[in-house]
């Protein structure tokens, strides 16, 4: 089939302007038989050998499917900014209105030079005058240097404002406005001893700010690992034997480490070839089957935000335990309705624990000869539950 | 080819009962026991053991010599199970796994991120069997929180360098040609705690930012064509999220008319709201970051994008202090998933020795076994199906003797490409990096049958 599908490149267009599938513009030319459609005809013909390729090969392909996208939602949502400042609205805004914002919105994260490390990692500090002049920020190179900070690595001026413009405050992205996001980027870099303190910034000087940022040099774009034909940046050898002299452990976890992920007994199945290491106790001698006496097997934990356990329903209950394949609300089935048992032990003080001993145990007599199988696993709280929904009426 | 381990090497006692140690039982228990008082064998070995020893324990009374011994509670005396009447149909609307297997959770590594909408959390792979990850246990990556959103509400646009910009409704996605696909989706960071030391001591924490699932969705593809993208200068695409973030990230046109998808489902049901649900980016091989959840818009374009995640994060810091930019295949890589660092093995004997592989650049070709530490390699075997850019697994046998030996897999991919050491990827980038650590991993098992988290290079 998949042999036959002829497919009409897209901009040669047999029908232009118009939805119909080919099929009903054949029809259509075989009504009207204009000559201009003859030709058409032929081939209209021979694919119709394909039947459903047709289809595939109009020009619409999936009529009826999707919608022109109108400017005003292809503006609301298409607020991206590239690094060659594509996208970048306009408007401006102060170091000084960016100080207002930073303090009622952006301080309490990040602190209010952009310094905290508390709640994400910091956007200021590591840059130098130097930086600014070289387009390379030093501190990068320093293996001893603590943290990478946002003004250490950002290359393009344009990814802050476009972060800060789509995602920023943290707990109401998309709320500034075009000139706070301008006043905000800008009290940021003033931070970093990039702008001056009387700075406006705006869309009309946004390039040669960005020639101001002190990484702006320092982010290589590598294609290796981002063409589908490229390749790795390491080449290892897949030797068999005799490959190394001499095994050497240069790392591990320290034994005070032990438990910092928690008991790993509770992170691993219960059974299978292995169990987890139980991490409250210093580490074993043996194995552990090998072991005098076995840990006791850790109980599978209550999943954190699980709800303790609860009593289930008396209706929850009676499906549990198929009561409903021989009782029924209304009418008798192979046992008494549950508006029956009601309104039989509607003046009985002690109907409830008759009744939670009846199904407990069994029987038969009361209602007819056939016997209610026991119960004997459900426990008193369950027992209770359930004889009182059924004296209820099952309600 | 995959190699056997020689039938002869294999203990004779592989399959049976294991002996229990002397001790076990006092002479007053044993005393107990040839009195016939075997509520004292369930006592001791059903509650002080738990289910999980009751071999034990029978080997335990065996080894004893207990004349009394007629055999296992958990066969002489018929459970509940076998003896009332169990859960009807539909019990449960929508099943969950075992009250037995809570132990298998999603989890946080401690100190690792301070704000939990900006987390991950890793996919217990020590617990998990062939290649396709539950949805429940897929691992998560948010980096605003995530949403349960409105699929009749939820649209997905394509703008840019195309001739006709368009809206889609989930309506109208479900109505297109589908594929499903089977593809690995692996964080950036996964192993990224490891640059410089070992740091982690499980390979939930170690490689858990990895699933697999089989996706179904739209490619997009036939999205772009439908909507008549600009062949000549729309070399690049730009996924959007429609979550708080928005999540941006740039995907050369190349591998965006190669095999992406616009998912809607995952494993044979819709996405779980934390992997995107409704609707999000399914591009293989390409980390995972660039797999846009709640997508809501691709746009097309004649230059890369420069969003927040490809210019200050998922970067990689060299030691010249320079940063790579786009470097977002993830290449090959491996990990023994059984036995792995956290687990302690029963006892000496026979064990299968389990693993997964994975390569961003297609399929996996050969996976090696080393258990001296990388001195000398044996193939394993490779289970069905070997797809593209997918988890592969793989076995191999092994018999423990009870000497302290390391363990480490090796993968190769059909480029040729095998997975480094680490020091070789040391020796390229340095030990600050944190993203794409795709280095062979070491598990050390100890004498005590205990295995950690080592590194040998």
């Amino acid at each position: 089939m998949g042999a036959f599908i002829i497919n009409v490149p897209a901009n040669v267009s047999l029908f232009p302007r118009r939805r119909e599938s080919n099929f009903v513009e054949f029809r259509k030319c075989l009504q009207t038989w204009i000559p201009a459609c003859a030709g058409m005809t032929m081939l209209v013909l021979f694919l119709g050998i394909v039947g459903n390729a047709l289809a595939q090969s109009a020009p619409q392909k999936f009529p009826g499917v999707g919608r022109a996208a109108t400017p005003a939602e292809v503006a609301k949502w298409d607020i991206d900014v590239r690094p060659d400042l594509k996208g970048l609205p306009k408007g401006s805004g102060s170091v000084a209105r960016g100080q207002q914002v930073w303090e009622a919105k952006c301080e309490s994260c990040h602190g209010a030079f952009g310094e905290s490390n508390e709640v994400f990692t910091p956007i200021v500090g590591g840059t130098t005058k130097a930086d600014i002049e070289s387009g390379r920020v030093a501190n990068l190179r320093r293996a001893d240097f603590p943290q990478r900070t946002t003004l250490m690595k950002l290359a393009h001026l344009s990814s802050l404002w476009d972060y800060i413009n789509r995602a920023m405050p943290w707990n109401a992205p998309k709320s500034l406005s075009a000139d706070d996001v301008y006043a905000v980027t800008a009290y940021i870099l003033h931070l970093g001893d990039i702008l001056p303190a009387d700075f406006v910034l705006s869309d009309a000087n946004m390039a040669q700010v960005q020639n101001r940022l002190p990484n702006r040099n320092g982010l290589q774009k590598y294609t290796p690992k981002w063409d589908v034909r490229g390749k790795g940046d390491v080449t290892n050898v897949a030797c068999m034997q005799n490959c190394k002299q001499e095994m050497k452990i240069t790392s591990n976890l320290p034994d005070h480490a032990r438990d910092a992920h928690g008991n790993l007994a509770e992170q691993h199945r219960l059974i299978g070839p292995v169990r987890g290491a139980d991490t409250t106790k210093p580490a074993p001698t043996a194995p552990l089957l090998a072991r005098a006496a076995l840990p006791a097997v850790a109980v599978a934990p209550t999943p954190r935000g699980d709800p303790p356990p609860a009593v289930p329903s008396g209706a929850a209950l009676a499906r549990k335990h198929n009561c409903t394949a021989c009782h029924a609300q209304a009418s008798k089935l192979v046992g008494p309705s549950y508006a029956e048992v009601a309104a039989k032990y509607a003046n009985d003080a002690n109907a409830v624990s008759k009744m939670m001993e009846k199904i407990k145990i069994g029987g038969s007599g009361a209602w007819g000869v056939i016997p209610m199988p026991p119960h004997p696993t459900m426990t008193d709280a369950e027992l209770k539950a359930l004889a009182e929904w059924a004296l209820r009426g099952g309600k | 080819m995959p190699t056997k381990y020689p039938e002869s090497t294999v203990p004779a006692q592989t399959g049976r009962v294991l002996k229990a140690p002397e001790h076990f039982l006092s002479q007053a228990q044993i005393a107990e026991v040839q009195a016939g008082r075997r509520d004292f064998l369930r006592g001791v070995f059903a509650s002080a053991l738990a289910g999980a020893s009751a071999t034990a324990g029978v080997a335990a009374a065996q080894a004893a010599g207990v004349s009394g011994f007629k055999g296992d509670p958990n066969i002489l005396e018929l459970p509940e199970h076998t003896t009332g009447l169990g859960s009807p149909v539909a019990a449960l609307g929508y099943g969950t796994p075992s009250k037995w297997e809570k132990n298998l959770q999603r989890r946080e590594s401690p100190g690792l991120t301070r704000v939990s909408a900006a987390s991950v959390s890793f996919c217990p792979l020590q617990g998990l069997f062939g290649i396709i990850t539950p949805n429940g246990l897929h691992f998560e990556r948010h980096h605003q929180g995530w949403w349960d959103i409105d699929p009749s509400k939820h649209r997905f646009m394509i703008n840019g360098l195309v001739r006709n910009p368009k809206v889609y409704t989930m309506d109208d996605l479900m109505r297109l040609p589908s594929v499903s696909r089977m593809h690995f989706i692996e964080c950036g960071a996964n192993t990224g705690m490891e640059w410089g030391n070992v740091a982690v001591p499980t390979v939930q924490y170690t490689h858990g930012m990895l699933s697999c699932c089989e996706f179904t969705g739209v490619p997009l593809s036939v999205l772009l064509e439908d909507c008549g993208f600009d062949k000549v200068k729309g070399k690049y695409i730009l996924a959007e999220g429609s979550d708080g973030s928005s999540m941006t990230r740039t995907i050369s046109m190349n591998r965006a008319l190669d095999d992406c998808i616009v998912a809607y489902a995952m494993n044979g049901e819709m996405l779980r709201p934390e992997n995107g649900y409704p609707l999000r980016l399914v591009a293989p091989g390409l980390q995972g970051v660039s797999w846009v959840k709640w997508l809501r818009r691709i746009e097309v374009g004649d230059q890369p994008y420069g969003s927040k995640d490809e210019v200050l994060h998922y970067i990689d810091l060299m030691p010249d202090g320079t940063h790579r930019q786009y470097t977002s295949i993830q290449e090959c890589k491996s990990v023994i998933t059984t036995p792995s660092g956290g687990q302690t093995l029963l006892d000496k004997g026979f064990y299968n020795v389990s693993g997964l592989a994975w390569s961003g650049r297609g399929k996996i070709k050969r996976v090696d076994v080393s258990f001296d530490g990388g001195q000398n390699w044996r193939t394993a075997k490779l289970e069905t199906p070997v797809l593209t850019k997918c988890l592969t697994r793989f076995n191999i046998s092994f018999v423990w003797d009870g000497s302290p030996c390391v363990l480490q897999s090796r993968a190769i991919d059909d480029t040729g490409y095998v997975q480094p050491k680490i020091n070789q990827l040391r020796a390229v980038r340095g030990t600050r990096s944190i993203y794409h650590n795709n280095a062979i991993q070491s598990w050390k098992l100890a004498a005590s049958g205990e295995v950690s988290n080592v590194q040998v290079y």
